[in-house]
């Protein structure tokens, strides 16, 4: 899951072109400041990296794993995190 | 289950309330800055009561505003001068200093190339944009020959102002430069340079799109953030290059800025060295009141 603050957004696109797996694409409503942010697409292969929250240079993107989620791919996110592993 | 830390926990815990969206223009380099600040102080575990930030002039020095810990907000290149007169004051504090290329090495030069000679125990975040971007693009003593900027509209004819060979050569403790778009290895430097006693320095390179881009035709904020991919070179692999490549792959790397920890030593710090003379002294005070008391 991807939590974005929609008015904070630049519109830079910088999530949409480091993404390694090109899971994001811009969506169709404006906001605010006039542009339109990014959303996460319908179908797509987001590891939860973290990489677009990371590089976001406006605070607003989240990545968020859900409980249930693949757990594989969970255990590979704890592990990217700029060294933060509370628990594995 | 303990919970991972959460972007939006380090936010709410480090982000001043109502300053965002922040000032920087859409592309700047800045933001991300603040970003690996706030998991660097995260994973380091340092309350925000015992960090002091200290900022020139220019965009760079916006961000103390944006940080929820005390900041100064100082004159133009002096960002450095007040952060070691706040360090002699407490010397418990982790005094952090966001700087400009221009603040740092063009209007405060000086303090900054004595600063890493003392060895101070401060941390430097120097974001390097080759460009005086707040003043409307005049051109800052880094940029690279050939740039174009307002008060260089035929082309930089002036050599680039390498800082962090400068900061090594004057025998500061931690000198690193990183791109901002790689975002564990500054994390890392800044992890390591908040640890570290005596004077580090960590270069980010930060794009401007808006006064630096726009004019180099760079000014697609995607194709400025590759530029900067396709202009670095790692230490170790320009160093290996340059003793075993062929000459063909020497002109190709000559160029290109060279990026990843330059320095890393442990060294005593300026005001160690000091808190041991003032006691020292303070002995041999001592000893000789007591004599003349007998």
């Amino acid at each position: 899951m991807i939590e974005i603050i929609v008015d904070w957004c630049k519109g830079c696109d910088i999530c949409i072109h480091r993404c390694p797996v090109d899971a994001l694409e811009k969506s169709e409503e404006l906001n605010k400041r006039g542009v339109y942010p990014p959303k996460l697409k319908e179908e797509n292969d987001c590891t939860h990296c973290r990489l677009c929250e990371l590089l976001c240079p406006d605070f607003a993107i989240t990545v968020t794993t859900e409980e249930g989620e693949d757990d594989d791919k969970k255990k590979k996110s704890k592990l990217i995190l700029g060294g933060i592993v509370n628990e594995v | 289950m303990a919970d991972m830390i959460n972007a939006n926990d380090i936010r709410t815990k480090y982000l001043r309330d109502g300053m965002l969206p922040t000032i920087f223009c859409n592309g700047c380099g800045h933001g991300n800055a603040i970003d690996y600040t706030f998991w660097a102080i995260e994973e380091l575990g340092i309350d925000t009561k015992d960090i002091a930030l200290a900022s020139g002039i220019g965009c760079s020095s916006r961000i103390p505003g944006y940080v929820n810990a005390d900041g100064l907000h100082t004159t133009h290149g002096r960002a450095i001068a007040f952060a070691t007169g706040t360090k002699a004051a407490n010397p418990d504090l982790n005094v952090i200093v966001f700087t400009g290329d221009g603040d740092c090495t063009g209007i405060g030069g000086n303090h900054f190339i004595h600063a890493a000679r003392r060895n101070i125990d401060m941390t430097v975040i120097l974001l390097n944009n080759f460009i005086y971007g707040m003043t409307g693009g005049q051109l800052a003593p880094t940029a690279p020959m050939g740039s174009i900027a307002t008060t260089a509209p035929y082309g930089n004819i002036e050599q680039a102002f390498n800082i962090s060979e400068l900061a090594a050569a004057l025998g500061a403790a931690y000198v690193a430069r990183w791109p901002v778009f790689y975002p564990y290895q500054p994390i890392k430097s800044i992890k390591e340079g908040l640890s570290t006693e005596g004077f580090a320095l960590i270069e980010l390179m930060s794009p401007c799109p808006t006064a630096y881009g726009r004019r180099n035709k760079l000014g697609k904020i995607d194709v400025l953030w590759n530029w900067y991919e396709d202009n670095t070179i790692l230490i170790e692999d320009y160093k290996k290059i340059m003793t075993y490549g062929t000459d063909d792959e020497k002109v190709a790397v000559m160029d290109k800025l060279q990026i990843g920890v330059f320095q890393q030593e442990s060294k005593k710090g300026f005001f160690e060295e000091y808190w041991k003379m003032v006691e020292m002294l303070m002995e041999r005070d001592d000893a000789k009141h007591k004599e003349v008391s007998k």
